[in-house]
């Protein structure tokens, strides 16, 4: 235990001191893991304040059902109670077909009603869901469009749809960027790790001969990949926190503007964790597939 | 405590390096590998620490087949080895206290207990006062001795040099000489391949003679 924590030990400050040792090279590597890894971070809070956004707006959709111009009053107080009764409809707001038609004309449409042979509005009902989710708010619709002498049922959840879908495909988006940009992260360190083996080789090829162990001898390298990951990972979490904290004035504005309570979310320290621990792990990986292709030569 | 038989060696380019050598060398011996160059001596050193594998028969170094071994298996092998190289393959980007230092860190030595043993080596090499001097300011008999010192400072029991004091003038090849005869004194199994073999007379050693990769004498 104690040689294993010596080694340990040995082994990160040697990969400190090689980091340390290369500064310019350091920094370059860092700013491009740090820039590679906040597009998708960045990507992934937006797409997360987003959500909130389409949260927010679609708490209270309501769904029109609208009456057969034929049903009674009768007809309609039944539908009524089936919407009381429905676990699925938070409330229900009657408007008789009257009392439209009154509403119409206080709103000065009074000469075109009077023109009209027959009163032409149906009985309504205005449904607040309880569930509104899109597919809760889809499957409400056509549970609604089933009951007797209904004849159409409109749903105010179109544009919540398309946030939805869209709202997917940003999130496809920004699992493709993690996905190439984390295939990036490992490529520039398994190429930072293929260098450093070379300019190591006589170091390498002593170790072997004292008798070093493979993993011995990767262990420096595994911890610089995992340093340098780290360092990217910060300045990504830096890159994401300063761009979020610019931007969020002017969203503010925006939201004002459009009577929105939206906000730009900022990373949480589970975030930061996550993209540290992401970012060294990818960094480590990279260093191993490096170390176990390029030792095979000595 | 080394055993060789039947032993092949060789190369991929067709050279026979070694044909069907037999000998065995006991513990605590000073043995000297002697021949022309070309001979198979370097050869025969590398099969002993594992560097090469043998074609065909059998290498045993304390009762192991070391050509048998799995490469995972040959560092644990080594660690049990002292090597002294003809050039000496020191690390020039460090001290001479950190080359010797290097074997300890490879076993995992607890720093305190591995400084106390570099600083006794180095004594034992007559380099305490040159602990921090980088080997490129060393002379060639210093960088030797600082080479020995690197290949003792873990205790091994089998010590292999290769032609340790080529590049010697006379009193460093004396010494670096009475170095190795000190090991084989305290039990350590001592095997030099040299064309120097006068330096080692005083101190009686045992003689594996090669030629064109045969043996010629057993002693």
């Amino acid at each position: 235990m104690n040689a294993w924590l010596t080694h340990q030990r040995a082994a990160l400050a040697q990969a400190l001191r090689r980091l340390a040792g290369t500064p310019t090279t350091t920094l370059l590597a860092a700013i491009s893991i740090g820039i590679a890894l906040s597009l998708p971070a960045g990507g992934h809070l937006l797409l997360t304040s987003l959500q909130q956004l389409g949260q927010g707006s679609s708490a209270n959709p309501q769904i029109s059902v609208f009456m057969t111009l034929d049903a009674d009053a009768k007809a309609s107080e039944k539908v009524g109670e089936q919407l009381k009764v429905n676990p699925a409809v938070g409330a229900a707001q009657f408007i008789g077909r009257e009392t439209t038609q009154k509403r119409l004309r206080e709103a000065g449409l009074a000469q075109v009603i009077d023109s009209l042979p027959r009163n032409p509005f149906p009985d309504t009902f205005v449904v607040t869901p309880a569930d509104s989710s899109p597919e809760a708010l889809e499957a409400l619709r056509a549970e609604l469009a089933k009951l007797p002498h209904v004849d159409q049922v409109q749903v105010d959840s179109a544009w919540a749809k398309r946030l939805s879908v869209l709202l997917n495909l940003g999130r496809t988006v920004v699992w493709l960027l993690a996905g190439l940009f984390g295939i990036g992260l490992i490529a520039l360190v398994f190429n930072t790790i293929r260098l450093q083996v070379l300019t190591k080789r006589e170091e390498i090829e002593v170790s072997r001969l004292l008798g070093a162990t493979d993993t011995y001898i990767g262990r420096p390298f595994y911890y610089f990949g995992a340093l340098q990951g780290l360092l990217g990972g910060l300045l990504a979490c830096a890159i994401v926190f300063a761009s979020f904290a610019i931007l969020q004035a002017r969203v503010a504005e925006l939201a004002e503007l459009y009577r929105m309570g939206f906000e730009l979310h900022q990373l949480k320290l589970t975030d930061i964790l996550a993209l540290l621990g992401l970012s060294a792990a990818l960094g480590w990986l990279g260093a191993a597939l490096s170390v176990r292709q390029h030792l095979r030569d000595f | 405590m080394i055993t060789f038989k039947n032993v092949y060696k060789r190369y991929p380019q067709g050279m026979d390096a070694l044909a069907d050598i037999n000998f065995e060398i006991a513990q605590g011996t000073l043995t000297l590998l002697k021949g022309h160059s070309g001979a198979g001596k370097s050869t025969l050193l590398k099969l002993i620490a594992a560097v090469e594998k043998p074609t065909a028969g059998t290498v045993q170094v304390s009762g192991e087949n070391v050509g048998a071994l799995k490469r995972a298996a040959v560092p644990w092998l080594r660690r049990n080895i002292g090597m002294v190289f003809q050039d000496q393959k020191l690390l020039f980007d460090r001290s001479a206290f950190a080359n010797v230092m290097l074997p300890l860190q490879i076993i995992g030595f607890p720093p305190r207990e591995a400084e106390r043993r570099v600083r006794a080596a180095l004594d034992k090499v007559g380099l305490a006062d040159r602990e921090r001097a980088m080997p490129i300011a060393m002379s060639g008999g210093e960088q030797q001795r600082l080479a020995i010192a690197r290949a003792v400072v873990s205790r091994p029991t089998l010590l292999l040099a290769d032609e340790p004091t080529a590049h010697l003038d006379a009193d460093n090849a004396r010494d670096v000489a009475r170095l190795f005869h000190e090991f084989q004194q305290v039990g350590v199994t001592v095997v030099i391949a040299t064309h120097n073999e006068e330096l080692y007379v005083p101190y009686a050693p045992d003689r594996i003679s090669l030629a064109h990769g045969r043996l010629e004498v057993s002693a």
